[in-house]
């Protein structure tokens, strides 16, 4: 089973100056106990993303078009907010980007993780118990003194821990980490991926990893998304992305890596030119004024072309791989 | 905590201090003789100098200094000029009736204002939101003395609900209360406007925290996140504001007394500039600072309290 199906999302934001059209026929799946990850650079549509599938966007914000099926069953575009509430934490538990303001600071740690548990049957005792035992299992020293504990008193790399341990006490079927390590140093990212990957296996429940950090992905991610500009412009396996990228900003995106830069140089490589204007899409291609590979086809929409197995792309050119200029 | 307090109880003693310096400097530049003010014109030259002796008046302005010093800090204020009853006496009898008008005060401001500011930060942007804009802004410009005389005319005066003047029957509570009410009004409403703008503004900042979204995705209850997550660090600010406005409420405590001709530290220093009447003056001014002062010391302790931040930096 899929635990959430997205097809053709759209979503648009109200602005002063016009519509602004965030999220543009966006599909992509994260099947049952696998972990997905979403790359892009910033401005993607990465949190719209989020905000969209928990039901928070701003007000100005809508959905234009698409669905969002959670479990084959519930519709979240159309949930009533009390069934949408429902499910955010027990089922869709979320990790987002800043730990150092993601905890209520003048809340005690326990008293939040008791909040949390609202629904839930058990007595005060059992859910303080659950809460230790989560704080135990990412490593909290001390965890039953740590639940008196305000956030101020911990450190990033522990309040990251806090609440990724927060959001797997709901055991939920889909987690949502939202650039969770990109606070933290690399000794601590490290550690706060294993915790997640153990985490995972161990509650069984399927992840959605949005990062823009190319080696956590594929260290991490069984399949990969990737978004340019509010589109999913390729979709695959970590083995398909990674070694055969179909989509020039796949590859372009590859080629910036740090971690792939064979020889000694001066300057990282970039991709020239800046993500167009929102408010005024271009009818073609997204990518088009971008790229090197760029003919007058591109002006119409590119299709979504499938490589096979799972393996799809936007762009006109995804089934003939020398053209894509990258040799993996 | 404890160490924190005697800090802060050290550094008022300081504040009192240069005020009671400052305090001593202005009665000592009013130009005249205390002596012959109190003494009226009729008084011969012998009765004015036994009473600038007993006053203390013809000693060196360093040693009058150090007298009042040490007399105030030991509850000596001197002796009212008039009927010659020590000054801490006459000020803590009337004490009373002006904390009541504070509290009073406070009590409206914070019951109407913090619910008022909640309900306009949570609908943000609607009808309800611009209704208490504006009329908070309205009872802010409004000076507080207008609105005691319009409460007196309304409610007292045409509608009779409530009386007019007065502090009520001693040793009648209900009877106190309701001579309260206008009064307090007075005094608290501008406060509720300062208030329902204050806690708006960093509701609305609060909302946007971070800390505030991870409550909504664990699906927490809006009343939850409004009132325990956001409001208890919206709050923080206003608790300073309430502190800092003690002090401008006591100055609305004077025209609320004596426009409902109750008793108070407000009256009965507006009486004794009437009279010429110094030491009572200078014994009030000086004992209002220090409940300013204490009263300040105790909004930082609720913060402390409220905010575990701030507690551990003690």
């Amino acid at each position: 089973m899929t635990t959430l199906r997205i097809d053709n999302l759209n979503v648009s934001f109200s602005t002063e100056a016009g519509p602004l059209h965030a999220l543009k026929n966006v599909s992509f799946d994260v099947p049952e106990n696998r972990i997905v990850g979403i790359v892009g650079e910033s401005g993607c549509g990465k949190s719209t993303l989020i905000n969209a599938i928990l039901g928070l966007l701003a007000d100005n914000g809508s959905i234009d078009g698409g669905s969002i099926l959670f479990e084959g069953q519930d519709e979240l575009t159309s949930l009533p907010s009390s069934r949408m509430r429902d499910l955010r934490g027990p089922r869709i538990a979320t990790v987002f980007q800043d730990p150092m303001g993601a905890l209520n600071p003048v809340i005690s740690v326990g008293k939040q993780m008791l909040n949390i548990q609202y629904r839930s049957t058990l007595s005060k005792d059992e859910k303080m118990n659950r809460a230790v035992e989560m704080l135990e299992l990412v490593r909290i020293p001390d965890a039953r003194a740590a639940l008196a504990r305000y956030p101020h008193q911990f450190s990033g790399g522990m309040k990251q821990r806090i609440a990724i341990a927060m959001a797997l006490m709901m055991e939920p079927a889909l987690l949502i980490a939202d650039e969770p390590t990109t606070a933290l140093d690399a000794t601590l990212e490290v550690t706060t991926i294993e915790l997640l990957k153990d985490l995972q296996q161990k509650i069984g429940c399927s992840v959605m990893f949005i990062s823009h950090h190319l080696g956590v992905i594929a260290e991490l991610c069984d399949d990969v998304v990737v978004m340019y500009a509010g589109e999913v412009v390729e979709r695959g396996t970590v083995r398909q992305i990674f070694q055969d990228p179909r989509h020039p900003y796949t590859a372009r995106l590859l080629e910036c890596d740090p971690a792939r830069q064979s020889e000694r140089t001066r300057h990282l490589p970039t991709i020239p030119g800046e993500i167009p204007d929102l408010r005024a899409r271009p009818a073609g291609c997204i990518f088009a004024n971008r790229c090197d590979l760029v003919s007058d086809a591109c002006s119409a929409p590119p299709p979504d072309k499938d490589i096979g197995d799972g393996h799809v792309a936007r762009c006109i050119i995804a089934d003939c791989p020398e053209e894509t200029g990258v040799t993996a | 905590m404890l160490s924190y307090f005697f800090k802060r109880l050290g550094l008022a003693a300081a504040i009192v201090s240069v005020a009671m310096f400052l305090l001593f400097c202005m009665i000592y530049l009013i130009p005249g003789d205390p002596a012959s003010v109190a003494l009226g014109p009729r008084a011969t030259e012998e009765m004015r100098a036994a009473l600038r002796e007993k006053m203390g008046l013809n000693q060196p302005v360093l040693v009058q200094f150090w007298n009042f010093y040490i007399g105030a800090w030991t509850g000596d204020l001197g002796d009212e000029v008039l009927s010659g009853r020590p000054v801490t006496t006459v000020v803590f009898e009337q004490l009373p009736y002006t904390l009541a008008l504070i509290v009073g005060g406070i009590t409206w401001s914070v019951a109407l204002g913090i619910p008022l500011g909640c309900w306009a930060a949570v609908s943000r942007g609607s009808w309800a939101d611009r209704v208490v804009g504006i009329l908070s802004v309205a009872v802010i410009a409004v000076p507080s003395f207008v609105i005691a005389i319009y409460a007196l005319l309304i409610f007292a005066v045409e509608l009779r609900w409530l009386p007019a003047i007065g502090a009520g029957e001693p040793g009648d509570l209900g009877d106190q209360l309701t001579h309260l009410i206008l009064p307090s009004l007075a005094v608290g409403l501008g406060w509720v406007g300062y208030i329902a703008r204050m806690v708006r503004a960093s509701m609305l900042e609060v909302l946007e925290a971070s800390h505030i979204r991870t409550a909504r995705a664990f699906g927490l209850p809006d009343r939850t996140i409004t009132f325990r997550y956001a409001l208890s660090i919206a709050i923080l600010p206003t608790v300073t504001l309430l502190g800092v406005g003690i002090g401008q409420m006591l100055s609305s405590a004077v025209f609320a007394e004596i426009v409902f001709a109750r008793p108070g530290v407000g009256k009965l220093v507006y009486d004794a500039i009437l009279t010429r009447n110094f030491p009572i003056v200078t014994g009030t001014v000086l004992i209002t600072t220090v409940l300013f002062v204490l009263l300040n010391l105790l909004a930082d302790l609720i913060i402390g309290a409220l905010d575990p931040r701030v507690r551990s930096s003690f």
